[in-house]
């Protein structure tokens, strides 16, 4: 059984970018070695939820506990030794590119450890071939394909063996034979290795997939959570709307008042 | 009508406040992260060879030209009084003192700088400096603090070698080109140059470096929108600067006329 510990908790968090308020008083709880599933429309907020988690934003309002540490007090060397127990991987892979890909997979293990060079190499190629990417340690990220990238991304992530894992749109813009195996991987990280895992998708048949809990956000909250089973037999239009990808419902009704496309910055 | 411009005038005052702030923000930190542990040495060379030794070739060719044009240009006039002994020690004087700097520093403004802040808005716009942090890794000690120690190093190096072609070129037309004797035209040159004037015209482009590199990096991190946004925040970035420099020198010319009179 999952234990009960909370890794993740997330109270009245808000963020606002301009007049936009992208998240309003967000509410969401994280077991400690559970799979979470945030679903929603893209430009919800659901990236800048997970920014949040990691303290690259810092919450307008609310409170963000990692590991039961409050991320928005946390002094940089605090903050620092938290961030290398979370991997993050990113929706565009954010591959740095002017390094190689291996440089970009040791990234963390280089800049913040003293590891050997062998050892840091063997780590490597372990974290590339656990994405089925085994051999290209000496290319450059500018050769590599999108699906390739965001590999190489998920690579970096696994390769400081982090204890929670982000996941921004793991199994978008790739074909769904790799989707598919970047889902087992999810799932084999939760079994043997225990980590904690929070996949921001809108791709349904990857989260039933790799949930324990899928949370629905929806106008900057979460509007549902629970298992992959009470959130397909929920009865609540929003969810019922996206779950089952319907063109006419009452996310679209509402659209033209809610959704202002905003460009997400760095002002913070 | 009348709003509308009040409007303008607001937004207008309002971005260069920002811009003031953050700039006095990011050279805080800047200063702070210098002194921070580790000091990695190998990013701040490899910046060095970047900035400095790739800019050589075009500093050279622009010295150079200026050499040219400020020989005959000066010659025109002394030829005039007959006083054509002197044109080097008017070359020597204005490219040490002033020429040297500015046009050094404007061009490494447009070919690092321009550089600097598409590379970084390009990292911004692709989360590359966000996964730099989510890496426990602090982006202005990582990318600013490098870019602007290899400036305030590579700036007045640069700057001295451009004094020492502009005035070679100066020597290839006068020696050549307006029958002055070699010896003289060394020897006028080396009675009219100080030591104050050599110091006052290096010491004034570490500044420019610091300059060129804190606007660049800050321009490059507020990148807003994708690929457009990198073409603007590349222009502002040179118009600011080039701005700045001027500024800047007129301000260190005024102090140093009066501070060594």
């Amino acid at each position: 059984m999952m234990s009960e510990e909370k890794m993740i908790e997330i109270s009245g968090l808000s963020r606002s970018f301009g007049e936009h308020r992208v998240i309003n008083s967000l509410n969401l709880n994280i077991q400690k070695g559970s799979t979470c599933v945030i679903i929603g429309r893209s430009g919800c907020g659901k990236s800048v939820l997970l920014k949040h988690i990691i303290g690259i934003l810092k919450p307008q309002a609310g409170k963000v506990i990692v590991g039961g540490k409050d991320v928005g007090l946390l002094k940089e060397k605090e903050m620092n030794s938290l961030r290398m127990k979370i991997g993050y991987v990113f929706q565009g892979g954010a591959l740095f590119d002017s390094l190689t890909v291996g440089e970009n997979v040791g990234f963390g293990l280089i800049e913040h450890t003293n590891i050997t060079k062998n050892d840091l190499l063997e780590r490597i190629e372990e974290s590339l071939c656990l994405v089925g990417l085994c051999g290209i340690v000496n290319l450059m990220p500018s050769e590599l394909s999108g699906g390739m990238k965001k590999r190489v991304s998920l690579a970096r992530a696994l390769c400081i063996k982090p204890e929670i894992i982000l996941y921004d749109e793991p199994t978008t813009g790739v074909d769904p034979i790799t989707a598919d195996s970047i889902n087992e991987l999810i799932r084999d990280l939760h079994d043997k290795l225990k980590v904690t895992s929070i996949v921001v998708t809108h791709d349904m048949k990857s989260a039933y997939r790799v949930a324990d809990r899928i949370a629905m956000m929806y106008e900057g909250r979460i509007i549902a959570e629970g298992t992959s089973q009470e959130i397909q037999n929920l009865e609540h239009p929003v969810v019922h709307q996206f779950i089952n990808g319907l063109a006419k419902g009452p996310i679209t009704e509402t659209i033209e008042h809610s959704f202002k496309p905003t460009y997400i910055t760095r002002r913070q | 009508m009348k709003l509308k411009f009040f409007i303008i005038i607001g937004r207008n005052v309002w971005s260069m406040l920002f811009f003031l702030g953050g700039m006095a923000n990011l050279s805080l930190q800047t200063f702070l992260q210098i002194f921070t542990l580790p000091f990695r040495k190998d990013r701040v060379i490899e910046q060095i060879k970047k900035a400095g030794y790739d800019s050589l070739p075009i500093v050279s060719l622009v010295a150079l030209f200026i050499g040219f044009i400020f020989a005959l240009q000066t010659a025109y006039f002394m030829q005039r009084i007959g006083s054509e002994m002197y044109i080097a020690s008017m070359v020597a004087l204005s490219l040490v003192r002033e020429l040297g700097p500015v046009i050094t520093a404007l061009v490494v403004a447009g070919r690092v700088g321009a550089s600097i802040t598409a590379e970084l808005g390009s990292m911004q716009v692709t989360e590359q400096i966000d996964a730099l942090e989510a890496f426990a890794t602090n982006p202005i000690k990582y990318l600013v603090v490098p870019r602007f120690l290899a400036l305030m190093i590579v700036l007045p190096l640069l700057t001295l070698y451009a004094d020492f072609v502009g005035i070679l070129g100066s020597y290839l037309i006068c020696v050549y080109k307006l029958g002055i004797t070699s010896s003289m035209y060394l020897q006028v040159t080396f009675d009219a140059l100080l030591y104050k004037d050599l110091f006052t015209g290096v010491f004034k482009t570490i500044f420019f470096g610091m300059i060129i590199a804190l606007v660049s990096c800050f321009e490059g991190f507020n990148v807003e929108g994708g690929a457009e946004g990198v073409g603007q925040a590349t222009t502002r970035s040179v118009v600011i600067t080039f701005i700045m420099i001027i500024i800047a020198d007129c301000f260190f010319t005024a102090l140093f006329y009066f501070i060594f009179p």
